[in-house]
């Protein structure tokens, strides 16, 4: 097989900037076969892979990559399906360019293989071919319960219903599926896809209990005493959101990234005919850099809103949304204010916000996490009108089944810990994703998901010897 | 899906349901709320839990129609379910220990208050009640809470039933007139609790208010309920909705529970034309 030796990727058919930031339809419209097929003859078949190396599940990407390559989709679907759950959702919201793509051997002289866009087409390859549900296996007559529907939950019920547990779900908001419904917008990832996920469970065997605040409604020990769980999987998240406590954070109009894209995303506010109010704004200020402040922002934007500002105290450079967010955000006319620091928001005469002083930064010596650390000029305020200011400061795990678990360690800032196998201070329970090492990435939670239905198995198994 | 199995208009925009919910009902105590909605569009709304009967499995709840939302769960008939009913959330009303009590209720507020009045009571702790309502046709739970209250005070603004006044008017009185409270908890208007701090705290008489911000997810994921008690951003959802009144910043609360008056105007004008006409 001739390789393709074009420096460049196969570029993302996508709708144009200027239409996609009035809708909320999906941004990249994906491969065609045909594309797909030359792109993975860009991959030139690495004896050592360096690309397996950055993914953090270890997908055997040229093994896919080459099966692509000769028109044998479904096949390459199998062997990603061997290693992860979500592909459909990971092929979209992975950040490639520091896992796979960042290794890539090609990436040195050109740009890297589109692995996160082959897995993406091959994953909607299958998803468009083989509509047919998965069995539902015997059942071994063990009940384990998962908390929370994020990728972590699904990922571990998932692995644990396919070797015939009989797996409950429980999840305290109305609609399964974490932060993949709750945060990350229609226009990245279609609920759709999200669903689709949820039926292939369902039809595992899978009970999905919605509206259940384990902690409040039934507590972790109470699942394990009177409802008969002999394991419970916590995948809760990370969604307590963070503010930056300064003068005016509580003004009308200032939201925290969390409320507003449940506005939009969760309560579908963008709708006729949804109850869920949303406020419409001219100037609309993000403060943040990551995945979430993008997420934000570009919401904003096709709302309707006519500027729409990303604040964010370092450099582009040190921008921690994935790239293909930033430039996406970019082309769609997202104003990038980096090296800028909120120090104040300030109200009008109805106590709705109207402006956001601010304070220009450089960049100093490197700080404790390697990057250069960012203060503040002398004399360098300046405002910013804004009708709408939306925090996106990161998150941390949400305190409750941690102060309802008696026994449960935690890090100081909330984390859950656990051992290599996930298994938590609590005999019986377990835990990953985002409750464990704060907010993270999809793939981390779906490999924590998969680590710890292993390590449910395992005791189950030893117990019952 | 959660069945409403009793319906009764208490006043003319007052409304109880009894809806079954096994694992709410199980686990509820007062002070506690639920977040439901109505249908698939609907939005997340608080209601706080009335009463509870753990071995029918129900959970009632007592609202007040004032907008989009509550006017469509109004529409619902016995029979009828809700889409989704949540909770129970919050963290219940701090009742151990107390020996003497005033509840001061407003309007809809006293539908929050009753479930309290009436465990402080069974707890064996000296209930006095204090219920106001803007006239005789608003007033309810008048027989429930004089079966719990040691004193009863029921006030309309127009005096056309029980005193006329305001509900500080009596609480005033009875502190002045020696009245040792543990406690004063009240649930009303934001403007009302704001009133009845004021007039508690020259005595020094700690003072418990139910703070209703809006909410969305309930859970302390959004941080749309945030407040301002004594100089810290607190979310009512998870740490409270019971906050020390002599702490609560009400100017600021007042001023964020007004986030979205148009679009809630132009719901209930929406609502109201439902069975009508379409409306744009
Ligand atoms: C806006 C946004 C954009 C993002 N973009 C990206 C991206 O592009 N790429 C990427 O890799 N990652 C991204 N992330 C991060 C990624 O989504 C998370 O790391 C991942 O979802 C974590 O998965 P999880 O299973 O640990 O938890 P979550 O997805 O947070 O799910 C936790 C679930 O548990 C439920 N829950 C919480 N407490 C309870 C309880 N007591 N009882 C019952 N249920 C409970 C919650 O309601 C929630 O549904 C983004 C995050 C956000 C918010
Ligand atoms: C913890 C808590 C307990 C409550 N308990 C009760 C109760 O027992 N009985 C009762 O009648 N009311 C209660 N409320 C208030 C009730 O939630 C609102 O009246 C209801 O949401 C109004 O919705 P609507 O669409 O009918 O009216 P709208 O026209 O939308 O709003 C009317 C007013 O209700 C408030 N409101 C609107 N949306 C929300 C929301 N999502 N969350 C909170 N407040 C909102 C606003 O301040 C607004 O001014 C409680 C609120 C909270 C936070
Ligand atoms: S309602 Fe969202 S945090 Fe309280």
């Amino acid at each position: 097989m001739a390789f393709n030796m074009n420096p460049k990727k196969n570029p993302m058919p996508s709708q144009d900037p200027n239409v996609r930031n009035k809708n909320f339809l999906e941004v990249a419209t994906g491969y065609t076969e045909e594309i797909a097929i030359d792109e993975a003859k860009r991959c030139l078949q690495c004896k050592n892979p360096r690309c397996m190396g950055g993914c953090p599940v270890h997908i055997h990407i040229p093994e896919f990559i080459s099966l692509v390559a000769e028109g044998k989709f479904e096949e390459a679907y199998q062997v990603i399906a061997k290693s992860s759950s979500l592909p459909a959702v990971c092929g979209r919201v992975c950040p490639q360019e520091s896992q796979c793509e960042g290794q890539c051997i090609r990436g040195v002289k050109g740009e890297p293989v589109g692995i996160g866009r082959l897995e993406r087409f091959v994953a909607d390859w299958h998803n468009a071919h083989c509509t047919e549900l998965p069995n539902k296996p015997v059942s071994n007559g063990h009940k384990v319960a998962v908390v929370g529907s994020g990728p972590s939950g699904l990922t571990c019920a998932g692995d644990l219903a396919k070797l015939g547990y009989e797996v409950t779900v429980f999840e305290a908001l109305h609609l399964a599926g974490g932060v993949l419904v709750y945060g990350i917008p229609e226009f990245r990832l279609p609920k759709s896809i999200v669903q689709k996920e949820i039926d292939g469970l369902i039809a595992l065997g899978v009970k999905v209990e919605t509206n259940m605040v384990i902690g409040r409604t039934i507590s972790i020990n109470e699942l394990m005493t009177e409802y008969g769980f002999e394991a419970v999987f916590v995948g809760s998240g990370a969604g307590l959101p963070k503010f930056m406590n300064i003068p005016g954070e509580n003004l009308k109009g200032v939201f925290s990234a969390n409320e507003f894209l449940t506005r939009v995303n969760l309560m579908k506010a963008y709708k006729e005919g949804c109850a869920t109010p949303i406020k419409q704004n001219k100037n609309v200020a993000v403060v943040g850099g990551g995945n979430v402040a993008m997420d934000a922002a570009r919401s904003a934007l096709r709302l309707g809103a006519e500027k729409v500002y990303i604040i964010y105290r370092r450099g582009l450079e040190e921008l921690p949304a994935r790239r293909e967010e930033v430039e996406h955000a970019m082309e769609e006319g997202i104003i990038f204010k980096v090296l800028t620091n909120p120090i104040e928001i300030i109200g009008d005469e109805t106590g709705t916000c109207s402006k956001i002083k601010c304070v220009e930064m450089e960049l100093g010596e490197p700080d404790a996490s390697g990057r250069r650390r960012p203060v503040v000029k002398p004399n360098s305020e300046f405002e910013i009108d804004a009708d709408c200011v939306i925090m996106s400061l990161g998150t941390n795990p949400n305190p409750l089944i941690k102060s309802t678990t008696e026994g449960l360690d935690t890090q100081t800032w909330g984390g859950i810990i656990v051992n290599e196998e996930g298994a938590t201070s609590v005999k019986g329970v377990y835990a990953g994703g985002d409750a464990v090492t704060g907010a993270a990435t999809v793939i981390l939670a779906m490999g924590a998901g998969k680590t710890a239905a292993q390590g449910i198995d395992e005791y189950i198994k030893s117990k019952n010897k | 899906m959660y069945k409403i199995v009793r319906k009764k208009c208490l006043n003319p925009t007052v409304t109880l349901m009894e809806v079954e919910a096994p694992f709410v009902a199980k686990k509820a105590e007062p002070g506690q709320f639920i977040i439901l909605r109505v249908d698939e569009n609907g939005e997340r709304i608080p209601l706080t839990v009335a009463d509870y009967d753990r071995e029918k499995g129900t959970v009632t709840i007592i609202f007040q129609i004032v907008g989009g939302s509550t006017i469509h769960l109004n529409s619902l008939e016995e029979g009828d379910s809700i889409h989704d009913f949540v909770g129970p959330l919050g963290v219940p009303t701090h009742t151990a220990g107390l020996k003497k009590v005033a509840v001061v209720g407003g309007g809809v507020g006293c539908a929050i208050a009753y479930p309290i009045a009436k465990k402080l009571h069974n707890l064996g702790c000296e209930v006095h009640s204090i219920i106001g309502f803007r006239n005789k046709d608003l007033v309810i739970l008048e027989d429930e809470f004089s079966k719990v209250s040691d004193k009863l005070f029921v006030m309309t603004d127009d005096g056309s039933h029980g005193n006329k006044g305001v509900v500080t008017a009596p609480l005033k009185e009875l502190i002045e007139g020696g009245e040792q409270y543990d406690e004063v908890i009240t649930i009303g208007p934001l403007i009302m609790m704001k009133f009845v701090v004021a007039t508690t705290k020259p005595f020094n008489v700690k003072t418990v208010v139910s703070m209703n911000p809006i909410m969305i997810d309930g859970t302390g994921m959004c941080g749309g309920c945030r407040l301002t008690v004594g100089g810290k951003t607190k979310f009512a959802c998870v740490d409270g909705p019971d906050f020390d009144g002599f702490e609560v910043d009400f100017d600021e609360a007042i001023s964020r529970s007004r986030s979205y008056l148009d679009f809630e105007a132009h719901a209930r004008e929406e609502s109201c034309n439902l069975y009508k006409k379409e409306v744009k």
